[in-house]
């Protein structure tokens, strides 16, 4: 129990430390949303309506202190500015509407990965020196050196441009409405399988070799020589004895490497024009869209803290040793 | 639990003094596995033993091979190639051909020069900054696991901050905020969203060290604090240091490209990223102009893999137990047989090493 409470106390100071950047870095730097938008529209504006303007997007020459607070409420109320790329859509509504499709795409991929790339870390070092461990980790080292995007480029081109097996852009066929409808629903996971795809070819080498190091160390041990030599079923050694405990360092893994993988789904999202969190930040940078761009990035840190308070939850229910850590 | 950890202990130590036995005091027929645990246990005279074994590794000395190569293309390219990198002429879009080995761009740029030319500036800076992040993650990890207490916990807490905020989307707020575009900041964001994960381990592994009987000498001797941190417990985490250099090149190397391709970095200047910012933005896929992102993607490809054979060898070297030694290939059967014929040998030396050979 202490262990959670700790790391609950750690998550909120992590989550606490995102808010403060996200607030500070603009603040740091001349300039704001308002002059942005204003040179944007290259004197369309009456320069009077800077003013009106400054109101709008929430910018004030306050003092650091009121302006963090208002900045803090405001998040509280779930406002998160107004976007300049969709303007005047709220940035929360924008996000809102493109959240769902990164979480199920990214959310799905990274499940596969994670749990296809474990099975293979244990099967390859329970069977070192195979053939099988010659070929994998090179291969695979090779394809997570790629990067996301260029990888989506290629796959996108061979097996969506060249091949036409797959829709080259999007989340679903334009020409469908939008619901829960069997076609809609086809037509979104016919999207989602290259995107998805390629996360997980790029992602699954760190999964596989760390989980393989993992069952390197484990397997030396002596409980599952002597499991061995108990004559117990191949499958259950390896499964029960070795594995079991060699997936705990991996899941420490996966936590930490999640933030790197859920920027390179962003990249991937950008390449395929899928409606996601990645492509509204693409509209973000090329439209010094601030307010959408500090948003987007809140919304991905509170996920993959999140995400890494799952992991450690599992971890505490994997590992009694951490539970017991009171005693 | 008190007991067992005690019990776990001793016999570690048992073991480990088994395995430190000099050479000569061995009985000759003792062969090579005691020779391959003894890589883990950390002295300051494996030194050369470590650069002799990473030079005859194969996996280390191909990814070694192949940067080496990019270096020697990011600095002899630009003097080599015919074509000016930006130089615009009318055979546009072209697929790759004799005239331009690699094809052109939608303005008529030929990719091969654009790639070479690039090569000196994403290699500059995927190294520049890998350097800047591991100094940082060498100074605040180390700093952190020899104090311990308070400076460690504020410090711990600083990097897992570091480590659970996702890079790339803080990368590219930073980026989009930075009063100017070009190879700097992507340097600094870079190194300022690269260095924790290096910082951790070390934090770790110094934490471990600053108990052992020569760090307490230096304490004893009066050796200022500066100087036990940086040159009595730094030299022997020198592997963890260079694994961490290489692991944050490779990541330097990524998010630099990935930054430039969303248009974060200078686009005016010819590196990998902008190359592949100028293809995505004039649409180069639907063109089925392939050969536009093919090369560049290629090459960061090729330079992340050979980093990471690189690392697997200083991995290997760590930890012996991933190792797979060809020279004893052969054994391994005659081992097998020995162990079901006769009775086994010290039970535990000989299921360590079983593993090890396997």
């Amino acid at each position: 129990m202490r262990h959670l409470l700790r790391r609950i106390g750690f998550y909120l100071v992590a989550l606490w430390a995102s808010i403060t950047l996200n607030f500070l870095i603009p603040r740091l730097v001349p300039g704001n949303p308002a002059q942005v938008l204003i040179a944007r529209l290259q004197g369309r504006i009456d320069p009077r309506a800077e003013h009106a303007m400054e109101i709008a997007f929430g910018v004030s020459h306050a003092s650091l202190w009121r302006q963090y607070f208002e900045y803090l409420g405001n998040l509280l109320h779930g406002n998160l500015g107004i976007s300049v790329t969709y303007f005047p859509t709220p940035v929360a509504t924008v996000i809102g509407q493109d959240l769902p499709w990164t979480l199920l795409l990214v959310g799905t991929a990274i499940v596969i990965s994670f749990v296809s790339g474990t099975l293979l870390g244990i099967i390859v070092a329970w069977r070192r020196g195979s053939r099988l461990d010659a070929l994998l980790p090179p291969v695979l080292t090779f394809l997570s050196a790629i990067p996301y995007f260029w990888l989506a480029l290629i796959m996108l081109y061979l097996l969506g441009f060249v091949l036409n097996w797959f829709p080259l852009s999007g989340g679903y066929e334009l020409s469908i409405a939008p619901g829960w409808t069997p076609d809609f629903m086809l037509s979104a996971v016919q999207h989602a399988l290259l995107p998805a795809l390629t996360i997980v070819i790029s992602s699954i080498a760190g999964w596989m070799l760390g989980m393989r190091n993992a069952m390197m160390t484990t397997l030396s041990e002596d409980y599952v020589l002597m499991a061995q030599a108990k004559g117990l079923p191949e499958r259950r050694v390896m499964l029960t004895y070795a594995a079991r405990n060699a997936i705990l360092p991996n899941i420490t893994g996966f936590a930490l490497s999640l933030g790197f993988v859920v920027g390179g789904a962003l990249l991937t999202e950008i390449v395929f024009s899928y409606p996601g969190i990645g492509f509204a930040l693409l509209q973000a940078v090329h439209n010094s869209d601030y307010a959408l761009l500090q948003g987007i990035f809140l919304i991905i840190a509170v996920a993959v803290l999140g995400a890494n308070f799952l992991a450690d939850l599992i971890y505490v229910a994997l590992d009694p040793r951490v539970r017991e850590e009171r005693s | 639990m008190q007991l067992n950890e005690g019990k776990t202990k001793a016999r570690t130590a048992q073991l480990m003094r088994l395995l430190v036995l000099p050479k000569r005091n061995r009985p000759a027929n003792e062969t090579t596995r005691v020779d391959n645990i003894q890589h883990t246990v950390q002295r300051e005279s494996s030194w050369r033993t470590a650069a002799n074994w990473l030079a005859g590794n194969p996996k280390v000395a191909f990814g070694l091979g192949i940067v080496g190569f990019f270096v020697l293309v990011a600095i002899l390219g630009p003097i080599i190639i015919q074509h000016n990198p930006n130089a615009f002429s009318p055979d546009v879009l072209q697929p790759p051909s004799a005239a331009h080995w690699l094809g052109t761009t939608q303005t008529g740029q030929d990719v091969f020069a654009q790639v070479i030319v690039g090569t000196r500036v994403s290699l500059l800076l995927g190294f520049v900054a890998g350097f800047l992040a591991t100094l940082i993650s060498v100074i605040i990890g180390l700093t952190a696991g020899y104090f311990g207490g308070l400076v460690d916990d504020l410090l711990s807490l600083f990097m897992n901050i570091f480590l659970v905020v996702p890079a790339l989307p803080l990368a590219v707020v930073l980026a989009a905020y930075f009063p100017f575009r070009g190879p700097l900041p992507v340097a600094i964001i870079v190194t300022i969203t690269g260095w924790a994960w290096g910082a951790r381990v070390l934090r770790a592994q110094t934490l471990s060290m600053r108990r052992r009987e020569f760090v307490q000498a230096a304490r004893a001797s009066g050796e200022t604090t500066f100087r036990i941190i940086f040159s009595e417990i730094l030299p022997n985490e020198i592997a963890i240091i260079a694994a961490g250099l290489v692991g944050t090149v490779i990541y330097a190397v990524l998010a630099q490209v990935g930054l430039e391709f969303l248009g974060l970095g200078d686009v005016t200047i010819i590196s990998w990223g902008t190359m592949f910012y100028w293809a995505q933005n004039n649409e180069a896929l639907l063109l089925g102009a392939w050969w536009w992102f093919l090369a560049p993607g290629f090459c960061v490809a090729l330079l992340g893999a050979g980093l990471a054979f690189i690392n697997f060898g200083i991995d290997e070297l760590a930890n012996p137990r991933l190792r797979k030694e060809r020279k004893q290939r052969r054994g391994l059967s005659e081992a097998k047989r020995s162990a079901f014929q006769s009775p086994p040998p010290s039970a535990d030396l000989s299921a360590q090493a079983r593993k090890v050979e396997a």
